[in-house]
């Protein structure tokens, strides 16, 4: 079996330094967003997308396990922060943390059985726990089935930022999305991240170090479905709703086709990835179906004949680590 | 008691197009290394061609049971050859995300002409009616459906295990450079195989036109029950993918009269059931 991301470099500190210096240039580019007039509620949603990406990266990109059931993660916790800030009343910074434990806790039950199998079966495994919780989530009252929740309040964070001022909202989201990325970062140069790429690259081999691969694996899932989660808690605070559109298989496409268009296994690759897709959504919302088709033939392309993605060709071609 | 059997006659329905797709998928998997995802977009594509048969050319039903297939069979050979080729060496998961692409590509075009509602087929004039068997009333084309099905099913199976073809397509799947060393064209008979098992998935959607209407997403969701279907059973055998469609139909059938409100989630309630006690499913190996 060929490994998903071929050509690995070895880390040294000037992967190190790289990253940083793109760290930094992705964290002015968002700060300065404002003052360009550029749309911010775009923006906004394509950083919540940003860091549900690179949280299906961190499984993906560096344990090797393809999940096509990441929108149960962002329709869960969108849901229990929806229901949280809407009926009972708690203030953001609880609803966005009971949201985010929701998310875990779904991460801890579909990852004790998910994890069981890997590869395809993974795929398949947790494309059906996600299409199970859908289901449910149509039936249970809280949801308001094809309604959704809508008219979210958005209230003060801290008792101090006024979410329903743009500008505020837009850097509670930017700070909200720079630590989901920075944990995510974190994690993939720790020892942890290693052992996962071990196991990416060779499972038996990191079994014949000692390393209880499975084990390994769960804690990586928990670990993306709960960011993922935290996208999703966001992501409530920037669209006022939360909906079955958030939870269906579609969206857990997207979410692969983002990562795959970015480049899989990079750092940066999620990011750019959500904001072309999300972009794209955005200019051709008046094609109807057509953008279905056109998500396919990029998902075909990608494939065929740009595997590495948008930000992996360009690490490549400078022989950098991006 | 007449629910209780309607149900479960729906079940053996349910059943008979999860065997006859999930077999398809087993056969494909074997061969190409391949979860195909665009299995439900091509059976919807049999329904649909049935559809386009009878509306433009007039052809009936009978000759659409045998054109559909072959029609559908051979545009997915073309995909093959096209594109599902070029992707043998790498990882799986291209497959799937191939396979997923293309998917969105065929449903999203499909949508896009005929919206989301569904056409009505009609059911052929000699399966017409119902016949009274004492304890319930019996639709003569819901039972055809099931035995026809169940007769492609194991000569399917009759094809893959019994003949001198499928003894070269199993070896195949075992070592296809070894196989290719005896003079057999192992790509032919891996573009061969995703035929077969595309035509599978479309003789699927003939049958099902008369019954759930032809609509573009009518096979979206149920491919990936059909994935839950196929962890449950394992794709390591031909007749395991057969009982466990079947099975898991009944099952489905009879929690609908019994609890209805499960009705949509049983199958993946038991392929997490099945995954704690044994991982591998049913049949499977352990991969």
């Amino acid at each position: 079996m060929t490994a998903l991301t071929d050509d690995t470099l070895p880390v040294t500190g000037r992967t190190i330094r790289d990253e940083m210096i793109a760290f930094g240039v992705m964290t002015a580019l968002l700060l300065i967003v404002p003052f360009t007039g550029l749309y911010p509620f775009f923006v906004m949603q394509a950083l919540c997308f940003a860091l549900l990406a690179c949280a299906f990266n961190l499984l993906i990109g560096y344990g090797g396990l393809l999940s096509f059931g990441h929108a149960m993660f962002l329709g869960t916790a969108g849901y229990v922060t929806a229901h949280a800030l809407k009926v009972w009343g708690l203030t953001p910074e609880l609803g966005i943390l009971v949201g985010t434990a929701a998310a875990a806790g779904l991460g801890i039950v579909t990852g004790l059985v998910a994890v069981r199998r890997q590869g395809i079966y993974f795929a398949m495994i947790t494309l059906a726990l996600s299409q199970l919780l859908f289901f449910i989530y149509v039936q249970t009252p809280f949801t308001h089935g094809e309604d959704g929740i809508q008219g979210v309040p958005q209230g003060y964070l801290f008792g101090v930022f006024n979410l329903a001022k743009s500008t505020v909202l837009y850097y509670v989201i930017v700070a909200g999305f720079l630590l989901g990325f920075l944990i995510i970062f974190r994690t993939i140069n720790s020892p942890f991240g290693e052992v996962l790429k071990s196991i990416r690259e060779n499972e038996q081999r990191a079994i014949s170090l000692g390393y209880k691969t499975d084990q390994y694996k769960l804690l990586a899932y928990i670990l993306s479905g709960t960011l993922a989660g935290f996208a999703g808690s966001l992501k409530v605070f920037v669209a006022q709703n939360a909906s079955l559109t958030d939870v269906y298989w579609t969206m857990s496409g997207e979410i692969v086709l983002m990562t795959l268009v970015g480049g899989l296994g990079t750092v940066f690759g999620p990011v750019v990835g959500a904001f072309v897709i999300i972009a794209m959504q955005q200019y051709l919302a008046g094609f109807g179906q057509w953008v279905t088709v056109i998500q396919g033939v990029i998902f075909v392309v990608c494939v065929l004949t740009f595997r590495r993605g948008v930000i992996g060709e360009i690490a490549h071609y400078f022989r950098r680590s991006l | 008691m007449q629910a209780l059997y309607a149900q479960l006659l729906v079940g053996l329905i349910n059943g008979s197009f999860y065997a006859l797709l999930s077999l398809g998928l087993a056969v494909i998997f074997g061969m190409l290394n391949i979860i195909n995802f665009a299995h439900g977009a091509l059976y919807m594509m049999g329904a649909f061609c049935a559809y386009f048969l009878l509306n433009i050319a007039g052809i009936g039903y009978w000759p659409a049971l045998i054109v559909a297939p072959i029609v559908v069979g051979i545009f997915g050979m073309i995909l093959e050859r096209t594109m599902l080729k070029w992707l043998s060496g790498l990882d799986h998961l291209y497959g799937l995300l191939l396979t997923f692409g293309l998917a969105l590509i065929i449903q999203g075009v499909f949508q896009n002409y005929f919206g989301s509602s569904g056409l009505p087929y009609a059911i052929p004039d000699e399966l017409k009616g119902g016949m009274n068997l004492g304890f319930m009333f019996l639709p003569i084309y819901r039972g055809w459906v099931v035995i026809f099905s169940l007769i492609v099913c194991l000569l399917t199976w009759y094809l893959i295990e019994r003949t001198r073809l499928g003894a070269n397509l199993r070896a195949a799947t075992e070592n296809p450079t070894l196989v290719r060393a005896f003079g057999i064209n192992v790509p032919r008979m891996i573009t061969l195989t995703y035929g077969l098992g595309v035509g599978l998935a479309a003789l699927a959607g003939v049958l099902s036109a008369p019954i759930n209407q032809v609509r573009p997403l009518m096979g979206a969701d149920l491919i990936i029950v059909v994935f839950a279907v196929v962890v449950i059973g394992g794709m390591g055998s031909i007749m395991g993918s057969i009982i466990t469609g079947f099975a898991l139909g009944v099952i489905e059938g009879l929690t609908k009269y019994f609890y209805p409100e499960a009705s949509n989630t049983v199958v993946f309630v038991l392929m997490v059931l099945v995954l704690l006690v044994k991982p591998s499913g049913l049949t499977g190996r352990t991969t």
